[in-house]
């Protein structure tokens, strides 16, 4: 039997139903502007919700850091500060270029939780979703790129290129990993699992980061692996982040890092969108 | 068994939600669905039954423009599935069988979210939000992470995330699925309480109860085909009009018991899937109180019995139990 309570409750409950399922109104659909940045909210309040994520752009920089300057450093420059002014624009390179693998694992874990198909069925301009939460990958992309050079400056390191160099490099490395980001959101739409996705992501970034120059000058690698390493767009940034960082920026190199850039973007975006729109 | 067939209902083009012919999805060489058709009238509920596997969710997916249709058309408030999808999206919303909801996010962060993608402005979100959290009876939750929600409280929040602004037509993919008594009934009046400000539901469940409950029509879907479909009467009164079911107390007699009803009263019996019960279909109470005297006269102890109309869960093992054995019929023939 229904208490009495409970029926007064019910009925209190249906009226409230009733009320705000009926004054609805159906305002117009969302700009794609406001859209965007209404995933860009989303982003930014799930790094306030799950602050573990921050993990990879603070702790990671740091510990990247620390090994690689004191563990080659005196083997391969004679000194950890010698080596730190060549090491730190490229090992900020391979952190942040490292970092982009995690945009696909949160699209990917977007789908699996069925949250995917919601925004898929609302009337918005749906690359908006992605953009969205791009933009705020940016921002942490450039969290990690302050706290490496910091603490980079805390241990020696001294750019010739000054305040202007250091920003124009920063510069370089978002537009880069921005258009990077695409491949992964390419990959975690198509890969059924977060594991599996790690893994590619794993294989292709982790020979790539370093058979680069990021470690090492090429001119000391045998030649068939010198001419990899020079085609590398992970070398191509690491090259132009130098220069910037040094004050030996060249027009040329900016444009490769562009021309690397449009690339990326022009290929994988269009598939993203198009597998964001079609997904089974 | 006969397929339900209504000629009564026949509506003006401009009284359906859903217009769908001979739909087909086929997944590698599965066909998931194969050949559906179907009619939904605005303003009801419309409940698709069938279990898990059955094509349910691949249906909707279909109709809610996530997935492209392989063969056949549909029109969703006359607008043409292929062709105005994103006509279609302005007037549809859809709960999935998993909380679609960040579960990282507060549920007011949730609602304000689909508010902004809605195209409300930020203050207008936080209003409506707030008054769906309150109607939905989760404004004490409001500030939690939908992650720390009971099973009920997520549904809820996924239902009133469905419905920030009111759509004309909701799917809901098993809205009841692993809910308490409690948590079920609340959803359900949630889903009377739409369907009485205008809204059309296109429901699957796989419990027969929530269907009878629920729908003003229903499909019963086996193997990606709509193997019957009608109200909820119609549905029972196909399998016959009236069953009695008996449960016996030792397992060991019941096959004499079914030899002596078939004998003595000439009726159908079915053994159900326990080892104690079985059905039969008797029109008329007489023949009740005969079948209990016979019983007793050959010193079968009954434990349970009950007379009336069959129960969906009959109407269901009837329809799918014979399905493969039934030769074709012409309206659901693969087109």
């Amino acid at each position: 039997m229904t208490g009495y309570i409970e029926q007064r409750e019910k009925e209190a409950t249906e009226l409230r139903l009733n009320e705000s399922i009926a004054s609805s109104e159906r305002p117009k659909p969302p700009s794609a502007v406001a859209s965007t940045l209404t995933f860009a909210t989303r982003a930014l309040l799930r790094i306030k919700h799950v602050p573990e994520q921050m993990f990879d752009v603070t702790v990671f920089p740091v510990i990247f850091l620390l090994m690689f300057t004191y563990l080659f450093g005196g083997a391969i420059a004679g000194s950890t500060e010698e080596y730190l002014q060549f090491l730190l624009p490229g090992i900020l390179v391979m952190t942040v270029a490292q970092i982009t693998m995690y945009t696909g694992i949160d699209l990917n874990n977007d789908i699996r939780k069925g949250i995917f198909d919601r925004f898929r069925t609302l009337p918005i301009w749906l690359p908006s979703a992605l953009i969205g939460s791009l933009l705020v990958d940016v921002v942490r992309y450039s969290m990690a790129s302050v706290i490496m050079i910091t603490l980079g400056f805390a241990l020696g390191f001294r750019p010739e290129g000054g305040l202007m160099g250091v920003l124009g490099a920063i510069v370089l490395i978002l537009v880069f990993s921005f258009s990077l980001s695409w491949i992964w959101t390419v990959c975690g739409l198509i890969v059924r699992s977060e594991k599996a996705l790690m893994m590619i992501s794993f294989m292709v970034l982790f020979p790539l980061t370093f058979v680069s120059n990021v470690f090492v000058d090429p001119r000391t690698l045998p030649s068939w692996l010198e001419s990899f390493v020079d085609v590398n767009p992970i070398s191509i940034l690491a090259t132009a982040v130098r220069g910037a960082m040094h004050g030996t920026l060249t027009a040329q190199q900016v444009i490769w890092v562009l021309i690397v850039s449009v690339i990326m973007t022009a290929i994988f975006a269009p598939i993203t969108v198009y597998l964001y729109r079609n997904k089974k | 068994m006969s397929r339900v067939v209504n000629a009564s209902y026949q509506a003006d083009a401009t009284d359906w939600a859903i217009e769908a012919k001979g739909l087909v999805k086929i997944f590698g060489k599965h066909r998931a669905v194969d050949g559906v058709d179907l009619t939904v009238r605005k303003g009801t509920v419309y409940g698709f039954l069938g279990p898990n596997g059955a094509g349910k969710t691949t249906t909707i997916r279909v109709l809610a423009t996530l997935l492209k249709p392989d063969g056949g058309s549909a029109e969703i408030f006359g607008h043409d599935l292929s062709k105005e999808g994103d006509e279609i999206r302005s007037r549809i919303s859809l709960t999935g069988q998993y909380a679609s909801i960040d579960e990282d996010l507060t549920g007011m962060e949730n609602l304000v979210m689909m508010g902004r993608l809605m195209g409300y402005g930020r203050a207008a979100a936080k209003v409506r939000a707030a008054e769906l959290l309150k109607a939905f009876g989760l404004q004490d939750a409001a500030k939690r992470q939908v992650k720390n929600y009971s099973g009920g409280m997520r549904r809820r929040i996924d239902i009133a995330a469905s419905i920030v602004v009111t759509p004309e037509l909701l799917f809901l993919d098993e809205p009841t699925a692993g809910l308490d008594p409690r948590s079920r009934n609340q959803v359900w009046d949630i889903i009377r309480a739409l369907v009485g400000s205008g809204t059309t539901v296109l429901l699957t469940t796989q419990y027969l109860e929530e269907a009878d409950q629920l729908a003003d029509r229903i499909a019963v879907i086996n193997q990606g085909k709509i193997i019957a479909e009608g109200t909820s009467s119609e549905l029972k009164a196909s399998v016959g009009t009236g069953t009695l079911s008996l449960q016996l107390v030792k397992a060991e007699e019941r096959s004499r018991a079914a030899e002596i009803l078939e004998d003595k009263l000439s009726v159908a019996v079915h053994l159900m899937p326990d080892s104690t019960s079985l059905t039969a279909q008797i029109n008329d109470s007489f023949l009740v109180a005969e079948a209990l005297s016979e019983l007793a006269k050959n010193q079968i102890a009954v434990s349970d019995f009950s007379f009336g109309r069959p129960s969906l869960d009959e109407v269901f093992l009837t329809l799918t139990g014979h399905a493969a054995s039934q030769e074709p019929q012409p309206e659901e023939g693969g087109s």
